[in-house]
């Protein structure tokens, strides 16, 4: 089944995003980050950078291992018990998977949005206190402050102001995918990751999504897994395509799609494949 | 070809999935009317038992010379003619199916019997007299026959122009105050002087148990000894005169036999007269009857009175062995589904747990009385009630060990109803809540218990069914046929996990077949049964209301 792992020159490949890269600051970086399932290889030898304050995209075709790289991102993957992890992944120069690194306190900082909404069976209100109140903040109107901004930052205030105390359940798919948003970005993190945040809304919801993706990027660093080429063209600076679980591509979005350095990324862009 | 089109269509039928659909409608069509009918029965036969009965008064041939008989008909069946005949009885009629009935007669003091047998052709003549009286009594069962004098300490009471039922009626009603009065003041106010006297005593024997020699102490605890008895003293004479009150009036009535027979009305119950209610005058009394079923104590070893003691003893159980049941099932459920490893050893725990449900209830009786009354309940009075020795304190049967013996028997539902509940929470949400910085514990606390809550609902529900119908179990562990007091009453601390209790179960198995009289005591059966069955469905509805309430809270499920 697997390929023969594609021969390509590495250094070719960090040069030509290094024309960009060299200008930004670094958030993630991963080093000869490979992972298993069990003794299923995953990921194997990535080494990319992942800007501050821009919009990293991931494609690549459906178990090209972009999901799982993201949720390494802030140890998602701790929770199954059969994955192994070699290389390193830094986040500002630390190793997030080192002993010393509190894993509550990463996720803290990296937060996560899943591809199907996922809100709390509780009120709107509530959602987005959720992280607030994990780390002990009780207080009424330091509350109400974070649940605004946070729900004004995910472009949501307008629609919810007065429907706070109903069940978020109620809300429609497009404003529970920006509710979860607004409940990551209450607790301030560095980092934002989104796993395919729009496959399950319409076109309008996956509008709405991307246009806060790009007004997020202002504050937050963004990292988005996406299927959709046209979205991760729309809405990122960089774009990283992967495949069999191995950086084929990584550079400036304008760039990759429009003059891919590689075959494999011609081909997947083009719909040859995937 | 006629044939093989029989059979196209034969096997067109079966492949339709028709039959399927007959064969499952039916099965559950069975089991409705199973069910349906034997709520009826049991309602049937248990809320006529408090309609007030004509009662009839037959010229009855018995034979050898002609009798009056007065009473209720309690049952009337149709008997081959041979059967009667060969029992010795002459029988003036030539059909092959007479029809013989059950005559309640009463006066037990009188004839020794409840219950007389008639046979329709004999009976020569049947009236329903408006003036016949029915009196029910605190013994000797109730008595039919026709009021002839009222009596006031033995004489003949002065009633000047008003009727004797009437007189009878007022005097009566006087007595009930009296009673009640009586009542209050053995059950309450004696009973708690007893309690302080007994606590008062326990306390002096365990001075003595410590060696503790300063006579201080044992003036303390005499005088106030003294102090009780004083009080106990004053209640006494209250008592004598009231006894001496409600001793006063009586009446004399003429019974079936011709005799004349006098009553206390200090042993009347209640009186009526059946035959001259109108319907609203029966459906009143009909109310009044059954609310006295489900709030007095039982009267003459259960076989009379009410069920309250019982009632209130299988909710006071039911009640405790679900707050015993749900932490414990629940606790468990979450080690076993989110924190054990889900290796070899958890899947034999599980397998055991399962298992434990199929034990049979009275292998937990058996287990509850050696472990919690024996080991458990004797620790714990060697402890703290050595001074009480050797009367048993927690050492014998009780609501709380049967309230513990029942939470074991019903903990492997909760467990299984929680770890499904468990196990239905989409990874998602556990995800969502673990990006946001929580760890596995507060994801569980804050957002996976409430999820799963109507889930052990569920299983407490299932719990509850259970346990609210077993009896086994009870039998060893702490219920009775008779308590003689509640397990939550007025003295401090109020609540005595430690008395024995009553149970609606094991009422209906004393009552229908540990009772002096069965025959009589069988409607009370039937009632009882149905009450324990309100009672349970009481208890299913709630908790339903609260898993249903927690649902529509927690309705994510349905969505993901």
């Amino acid at each position: 089944m697997t390929m023969a792992a594609p021969q390509i020159s590495q250094d070719v490949l960090l040069n030509r995003a290094s024309l960009e890269l060299e200008k930004e600051q670094t958030c993630f970086e991963c080093r000869d980050f490979g992972l298993y399932y069990g003794n299923n290889q995953a990921l194997r030898g990535i080494d990319m950078v992942i800007p501050e304050r821009r919009v990293t995209a991931f494609i690549g075709p459906s178990g090209c291992g972009k999901s799982t790289l993201l949720r390494c991102m802030n140890r998602m993957n701790d929770l199954i018990d059969t994955v192994r992890l070699e290389g390193e992944m830094l986040l500002h120069g630390k190793d997030i998977n080192s002993k010393s690194i509190n894993v509550t306190e990463l996720r803290r900082q990296v937060g996560m949005v899943f591809q199907k909404p996922n809100p709390f069976p509780k009120t709107v209100y509530e959602n987005v206190a959720y992280g607030l109140r994990l780390q002990g903040v009780n207080k009424k109107r330091v509350l109400d402050e974070h649940v605004e901004w946070a729900l004004k930052g995910a472009a949501l205030w307008d629609e919810v102001k007065d429907r706070l105390q109903d069940n978020a359940l109620g809300l429609s798919g497009g404003q529970q995918q920006r509710l979860v948003i607004a409940r990551a970005i209450a607790i301030e993190p560095q980092v934002i990751l989104l796993d395919e945040p729009a496959s399950a809304l319409d076109p309008i919801s996956t509008l709405k999504i991307e246009e806060l993706i790009i007004q997020l990027k202002q504050d937050y660093t963004v990292v988005i897994v996406t299927h959709n080429m046209q979205q991760a063209a729309r809405v990122s600076d960089y774009t990283a395509f992967l495949y069999l679980g191995e950086l084929i591509e990584f550079g400036a979005t304008d760039q990759l799609f429009t003059n891919p350095a590689q075959k494999q990324t011609e081909d997947y862009i083009t719909g040859r494949y995937g | 070809m006629s044939d093989q089109a029989n059979r196209s269509s034969f096997k067109s039928f079966m492949s339709s999935g028709q039959p399927w659909v007959w064969m499952n409608a039916g099965a559950v069509a069975v089991s409705m009317i199973m069910v349906a009918g034997l709520l009826f029965l049991i309602a049937i036969r248990g809320l006529g038992h408090f309609w007030p009965k004509t009662v009839y008064e037959i010229e009855y041939d018995n034979g050898t010379n002609i009798v009056q008989i007065v009473g209720e008909r309690v049952e009337t069946e149709e008997v081959p003619r041979k059967r009667i005949v060969e029992s010795g009885i002459r029988v003036d009629s030539d059909k092959d199916l007479i029809e013989r009935s059950l005559i309640k007669v009463g006066i037990r003091e009188v004839l020794g019997v409840d219950f007389m047998l008639t046979v329709a052709p004999n009976e020569r003549s049947v009236r329903t007299p408006e003036d016949v009286v029915v009196l029910e009594r605190t013994q000797w069962g109730n008595f039919y026959g026709y009021l002839t004098d009222v009596k006031e300490d033995g004489e003949t009471a002065d009633v000047g122009d008003a009727k004797l039922w009437d007189e009878l009626e007022r005097r009566l009603h006087r007595v009930t105050e009296l009673r009640e009065q009586i009542e209050d003041i053995e059950k309450n106010k004696i009973g708690s002087i007893n309690f302080q006297l007994e606590k008062l005593r326990l306390k002096r024997r365990g001075l003595e148990l410590r060696g503790v020699t300063e006579q201080r102490s044992y003036d303390l605890i005499s005088a106030r000894q003294d102090e009780y008895t004083r009080d106990y003293e004053v209640l006494k004479a209250e008592l004598d005169a009231l006894y001496r009150d409600i001793a006063r009036d009586s009446i004399t009535a003429r019974v079936m036999t011709g005799d004349e027979v006098e009553i206390k009305l200090a042993n009347v119950v209640k009186a009526y007269q059946p035959n001259a209610m109108s319907l609203v005058a029966k459906v009143v009394f009909y109310i009044k009857t059954f609310w006295g079923f489900i709030s007095d104590d039982p009267r003459e070893a259960n076989t009379e009175g009410g069920i309250f003691p019982a009632i209130f003893g299988t909710v006071i159980m039911v009640l405790l062995m679900s707050i015993i049941v749900t932490p414990f099932g629940v606790v468990a459920a979450i080690y076993l589904r989110e924190y054990a490893h889900q290796g070899l050893i958890t899947r034999l725990v599980r397998i055991s747990v399962n298992n434990l449900a199929g034990v049979p209830s009275i292998v937990y009786g058996v287990f509850g009385l050696g472990f919690f009354v024996y080991v458990v309940g004797g620790t714990i009075d060697q402890l703290f009630y050595q001074e009480a020795l050797p009367s048993p304190t927690f050492g014998s049967g009780g609501v709380l060990w049967a309230s513990l013996t029942l939470a074991l028997l019903t903990v492997p539902v909760v467990i299984v109803a929680t770890e499904e509940g468990l196990a239905r929470i989409p990874r998602s949400v556990r995800e969502g809540s673990l990006a946001l910085g929580a760890t596995k514990a507060e994801t569980l606390w804050r957002t996976v218990l409430p999820m799963a809550s109507p889930a052990m609902m569920t299983g407490l529900i299932l719990a509850v069914a259970r346990a609210a119908g077993e009896v086994a179990p009870l039998m060893l562990v702490g219920a009775v046929k008779l308590a003689p007091s509640l397990p939550v009453d007025m003295n401090a601390p109020f609540v005595h996990l430690e008395r024995k209790f009553m149970h609606l179960g094991f009422h209906i198995y004393d009552v229908g077949f540990q009772s002096p009289n069965v025959e009589a005591a069988r409607p009370l059966v039937y009632a009882t049964a149905l009450i324990l069955v309100v009672v349970i469905v009481v208890l299913n509805l709630s908790a339903i209301y609260i898993r249903n309430h927690l649902r529509e809270k927690y309705r994510s499920l349905e969505q993901h």
